[in-house]
């Protein structure tokens, strides 16, 4: 195969690995600017992930998508319990949330499926080519031709976008993140904000994972979410926890997960790890890059103080 | 009355478990006492059990919780004990199979570099937080799937042993295994090792002025700062390196005691199960060595009751992350009720 010809692949391939990347930091972005950090992420992805097994076994793949993103809004809300209603450490909360996950997903996963596996034959998203678009020479196919849940996050970041900096709703969720204080003495509800905010990276988080069962994998594996929940972590501070940098900052990371299916289809040699480890480095590198040149929503990860 | 409130409360935590495993169980829709029974007798129902299955897994506990301790009581959150476990644990095998021929030193080589191996795994991160100000939480995390990649490479790359058939290393040398312990089965004598590190890192944290400036550094970074006492990035850069160091020894000393060959799953999460076993130890060395009885006896029981009465063994992470839930939770509704003293270590404010 010539390198031009794998160009195509390596462009839907890229899109592909990015999407669930997209959508899980694109609802962390809520939660960071919205001054919190919520590691259970991972966790909220991985429950999407098993969600979407169970929804999609009983009621197809519209059912597998509701359970996704229903397991990740239960994440959500635990998260919000521990960490807004009892103001626990949200760091250690996440971290137990998505042991949490990890445990509950394997133990079901076990109970309900036994030893040997889920059904491979799980209904999946098809490719939903977007007339014209989907036609464009080498970006059309890869761009336009994909599941219907890589087209929402198209939207969804330029709308978050516009949300954040638009609306009346959005511009409070900011104020919260900066300066949470006088966002309270000036009449907006901090802590209903935040837990929207964490509700709604939830979902999004689920979603992801739904993504990952209905549109690429088929089938549920233990552990499947990888360490994508910290990655997109790492994505939203490469974006600079703005949506359409965030977008593109998942594109990039899905460019970096392609390049084994790009190599390997050109017939490189080299070590697979090599190739698997690739975003994890990639993920050290952006964030000694970016941390420094970008801010942070001031009151990240500090409760509020308020008594 | 400590010592006794201090047992009152571990048979608090421990009855708390039970009531959990056997709620989880009930709902699961197993035989609770089949489920329960097998997890006693894998755990410590018999002298085998407990020394070979319960106190073996609680060696690598026993060091990676105090790793986690130390570090989140200087203010590092450290996740990645898991993957500087694994450093410490390829750096020594690397060591006992190049000089074997040194026999009892080439041990005491291997224990070092392991020590040594976690300890510079751990400085990546904490280069990257001193210079670049990166969420320790997130490269720790990061690195260690890039251990786990690593070694991955190594044992099928340059120390697979010679035949190329098995993704491990060649078995480590007689001479330079540690010793069992006299009538105990398996359990090796990495026990002396783990209790004597920690009983010491311990020591260091009450008695010693650089455990005293590790603690004021965790509490309150600014205020520290600012009372000119410390040097807050020096402190927090050295108790990340040594909360690596100890991670990494009990890498070396698995491999040196248990395995003795160097093999991709050779930790089966002790790195993460030490985050549990910190927290639940109150980030105190010396109650970490309770706390990791503890948490080997549910694994190793929970290895029994998937044996013996079909339970997922996956459940005791559920178990274990309810316990930290429950950590967290109290010590939240605690701080409310009292004045903020003394509770602002699970919380502490970034660098100054």
């Amino acid at each position: 195969m010539s390198a031009l010809e794998a160009v195509g692949p390596f462009l839907a391939a890229t899109v592909r690995t990015a999407t669930p990347l997209a959508l899980a930091a694109l609802g962390e972005v809520l939660v960071e600017r919205a001054g919190l950090i919520n590691i259970g992420l991972e966790g909220a992805i991985l429950a999407g992930a098993f969600g979407a097994l169970v929804g999609a076994t009983a009621g197809g793949l519209g059912g597998g998508y509701a359970v996704a993103v229903a397991a990740g809004l239960i994440v959500g809300a635990l998260f919000a319990l521990f960490v807004i209603a009892m103001k626990a450490d949200q760091i250690i909360t996440g971290t137990a949330l998505t042991l949490l996950s990890v445990g509950a997903t394997g133990t079901l996963y076990r109970a309900l499926y036994g030893s040997s596996g889920a059904a491979l034959t799980l209904p999946t998203s098809g490719v939903l080519p977007l007339p014209f678009l989907s036609s464009l020479p080498v970006v059309g196919g890869a761009l336009f031709a994909q599941p219907p849940v890589t087209y929402l996050v198209y939207l969804l970041a330029p709308a978050l976008a516009w949300w954040l900096g638009h609306t009346h709703a959005g511009l409070a969720l900011r104020a919260i993140g900066e300066r949470p204080e006088a966002a309270e003495a000036a009449g907006i509800p901090v802590n209903r904000l935040r837990v929207g905010a964490i509700l709604a990276g939830g979902a999004l988080g689920g979603l992801a994972g739904g993504t990952l069962v209905l549109a690429q994998a088929g089938t549920f594996a233990e552990n499947m979410s990888a360490g994508r929940g910290f990655i997109a972590i790492a994505i939203v501070v490469l974006g600079r926890w703005r949506p359409i940098g965030v977008a593109l900052g998942a594109l990039l990371f899905g460019a970096a997960s392609a390049l084994q299916f790009a190599f390997q289809a050109m017939g490189w040699d080299a070590p697979y790890q090599l190739f698997l480890v690739i975003p994890y480095l990639l993920t050290l590198a952006a964030l000694a890059g970016a941390v420094g040149r970008a801010r942070a929503p001031t009151a990240l990860g500090k409760p509020l103080s308020r008594d | 009355m400590p010592v006794i409130r201090a047992f009152a409360l571990a048979a608090l935590v421990v009855a708390t478990i039970l009531l959990a495993t056997a709620l989880l169980l009930a709902l699961g829709g197993y035989d609770v006492r089949v489920a329960l029974g097998a997890l006693w007798t894998g755990s410590v129902g018999s002298w085998y059990a407990l020394t070979s299955a319960t106190l073996v897994r609680a060696i690598p506990l026993m060091l990676t919780g105090c790793a986690v301790a130390v570090a989140f009581r200087a203010g590092v959150f450290n996740i990645g004990a898991e993957g500087q476990l694994l450093a410490g644990a390829a750096a020594a095998t690397a060591i006992a199979l190049s000089v074997p021929s040194l026999g009892r030193a080439a041990l005491l080589l291997a224990l070092v570099a392991g020590a040594v191996g976690g300890a510079a795994w751990a400085a990546i991160a904490a280069a990257l937080r001193a210079r670049f100000g990166v969420l320790e939480v997130i490269s720790t995390i990061m690195l260690n799937f890039v251990a786990l990649y690593g070694v991955s490479y190594l044992v099928r790359g340059p120390l697979q042993e010679p035949t190329h058939a098995y993704p491990q290393t060649s078995p480590i040398a007689d001479a330079v295994r540690l010793g069992q312990v006299p009538g105990a089965g398996r359990l090796h004598l990495g026990i002396l090792i783990a209790l004597a590190t920690v009983v010491g890192t311990g020591w260091v944290l009450r008695h010693t002025a650089a455990g005293f400036r590790l603690m004021v550094v965790g509490e309150s970074p600014s205020a520290a700062a600012s009372a000119g006492l410390v040097d807050v990035g020096r402190v927090t850069a050295r108790a990340f390196m040594f909360s690596g160091a100890l991670a990494g020894l009990a890498g070396s000393v698995e491999v040196l005691g248990v395995t003795y060959a160097l093999y991709e799953n050779i930790s089966p999460g002790y790195g993460y199960t030490a985050i549990a076993v910190a927290l639940l130890a109150g980030l105190d060395p010396w109650r970490v060595i309770l706390s990791a009885v503890l948490f080997a006896a549910l694994e190793a029981g929970a290895g029994a009751m998937q044996r013996d009465a079909g339970v997922p063994s996956t459940l005791v992470s559920v178990v274990e992350a309810l316990l930290i839930l429950a950590v967290v939770g109290a010590q939240a509704l605690r701080r409310r009720q009292m004045a903020p003293v003394a509770t602002t270590i699970l919380s502490p404010a970034p660098d100054a």
